[in-house]
């Protein structure tokens, strides 16, 4: 567990210090919920319905940008040789990253996107469950990326290869998250999708470790 | 300690070898000569586990090869896994503790390679020996019995060539083995296994 925590404060300061962190995830994404309303003409009446969809959308294609940076970097500088033969399995080490992914990405996303979210014209009663559902979201979007980022290894343009694998993913989280804002703009309960987006998200951090380990694997050879 | 048996190695259709055996022992050091391309850097990876053999065994004496291969092996490649934007103090840290390094190790480590000055700066300020001291500085504080090193001179000037060599006889005197693909010749007396002329 020492070494997990060596690792994952690591991965933390990389985040943070190098291109592709929490700033440029949050510029992203704001600039993203800005331009989307401007395109569709502005009118608050025609965005108020679709504001919770326009919101998650945002918020997963801004949790790709940085997604590149979590293994592609240590394959190319030979630290991911260094860390497979540390002493903690590479399942563990696609968990340390992916949560230290979204610590540096998906926190800081779950912060600002509440305020977008009200921008946008959903009810500011609904901030809380903006960004609760943004931070449980944002896991699984961590997860499903780590995985992705990892079987992109290698690949020339990876970021392009990353994109490609991880959207298609991140379609239930974006379903069910913004279900769940458009059931409580209704005056519904959010639970049903957020269990889902749960269940989700539970599923993610299943499989994401043993698919991600193998697929370093791979890329090692 | 480490004993690989009718090994088969290949790099998509090329094959590098077939049927290689070789043994280490405690103590020993073994280097591994032959052309560009006869497969020295593969047959390291093979050992540590990174490139699956086509045929043949590669066993560890006291462990299972997971458990040999998370905390019996160091591994020293052409890359160093050094950041360039951390400084050397931090990545140092990082390396040596992921391999189960304690503070009395690394503070070990540094006062034998002489890294107290160069810690304090960015990874990309230092030069290719220095980097090299600093990745060097894992095996060190972290004690695993097998040293397996690709090139592990190449950036160093004399004295620091004859500082790392007295550092594996040393670790070779406390029952440690290394395994090393080289070009230029040790500074310690090893056992040559020559991989031929490539193919």
């Amino acid at each position: 567990m020492r070494a997990l925590l060596v690792l994952w404060r690591r991965e933390l300061a990389l985040a943070w210090s190098g291109g592709g962190g929490p700033l440029l995830a949050c510029g992203f994404f704001l600039c993203l919920t800005t331009l989307i309303p401007l395109a569709a003409g502005g009118d608050p009446a025609a965005l108020k319905p679709v504001a919770g969809g326009i919101a998650w959308v945002a918020l997963a294609v801004s949790s790709i940008l940085s997604l590149e940076r979590l293994f592609e970097r240590d394959l190319e500088d030979g630290a991911l040789d260094l860390i497979a033969l540390g002493l903690a399995p590479l399942e563990l080490v696609v968990i340390a990253k992916a949560k230290a992914q979204w610590l540096a990405v998906g926190a800081p996303l779950a912060l600002v996107a509440p305020l977008a979210a009200i921008t946008l014209g959903l009810p500011p009663m609904l901030a809380p469950l903006v960004g609760l559902t943004a931070l449980i979201g944002g896991l699984g979007f961590a997860l499903t990326g780590a995985l992705g980022a990892a079987l992109a290894l290698g690949s020339k343009r990876g970021g392009l290869l990353i994109a490609v694998v991880v959207l298609p993913l991140f379609i239930p989280p974006v379903v069910f998250g913004a279900g769940a804002l458009e059931r409580a703009a209704s005056g519904l309960s959010p639970a049903p999708a957020g269990a889902f987006l749960v269940a989700w998200v539970l599923f993610a951090a299943v499989v994401a470790p043993f698919a991600g380990a193998a697929a370093i694997r791979n890329a090692q050879g | 300690m480490l004993t690989v048996s009718s090994l088969t190695l290949s790099r998509g259709e090329r094959i590098l070898f077939r049927d290689l055996n070789l043994t280490l022992a405690s103590g020993e050091a073994v280097v591994l000569t032959g052309a560009n391309g006869a497969g020295k850097t593969s047959l390291l990876r093979a050992v540590a586990g990174f490139i699956r053999p086509d045929a043949g065994a590669i066993a560890f004496a006291d462990a299972d090869p997971g458990e040999a291969r998370a905390r019996h092996l160091h591994w020293l490649g052409h890359l160093d896994g050094l950041k360039g934007a951390r400084r050397a103090r931090d990545e140092l840290a990082f390396q040596a503790r992921w391999q189960g390094a304690d503070a009395d190790g690394i503070a070990a480590a540094i006062a034998l390679l002489a890294l107290a000055p160069l810690l304090d700066l960015e990874v990309r300020q230092l030069s290719a020996g220095q980097r090299r001291r600093l990745a060097f500085a894992r095996l060190v504080a972290a004690p695993r019995p097998i040293w397996l090193l690709d090139e592990p001179f190449s950036p160093l000037d004399a004295r620091w060539r004859e500082a790392i060599g007295l550092l594996m006889r040393s670790h070779l005197d406390r029952g440690g083995a290394v395994l090393a693909a080289v070009h230029d010749p040790l500074p310690i007396a090893a056992r040559a296994v020559d991989l031929g002329a490539g193919r």
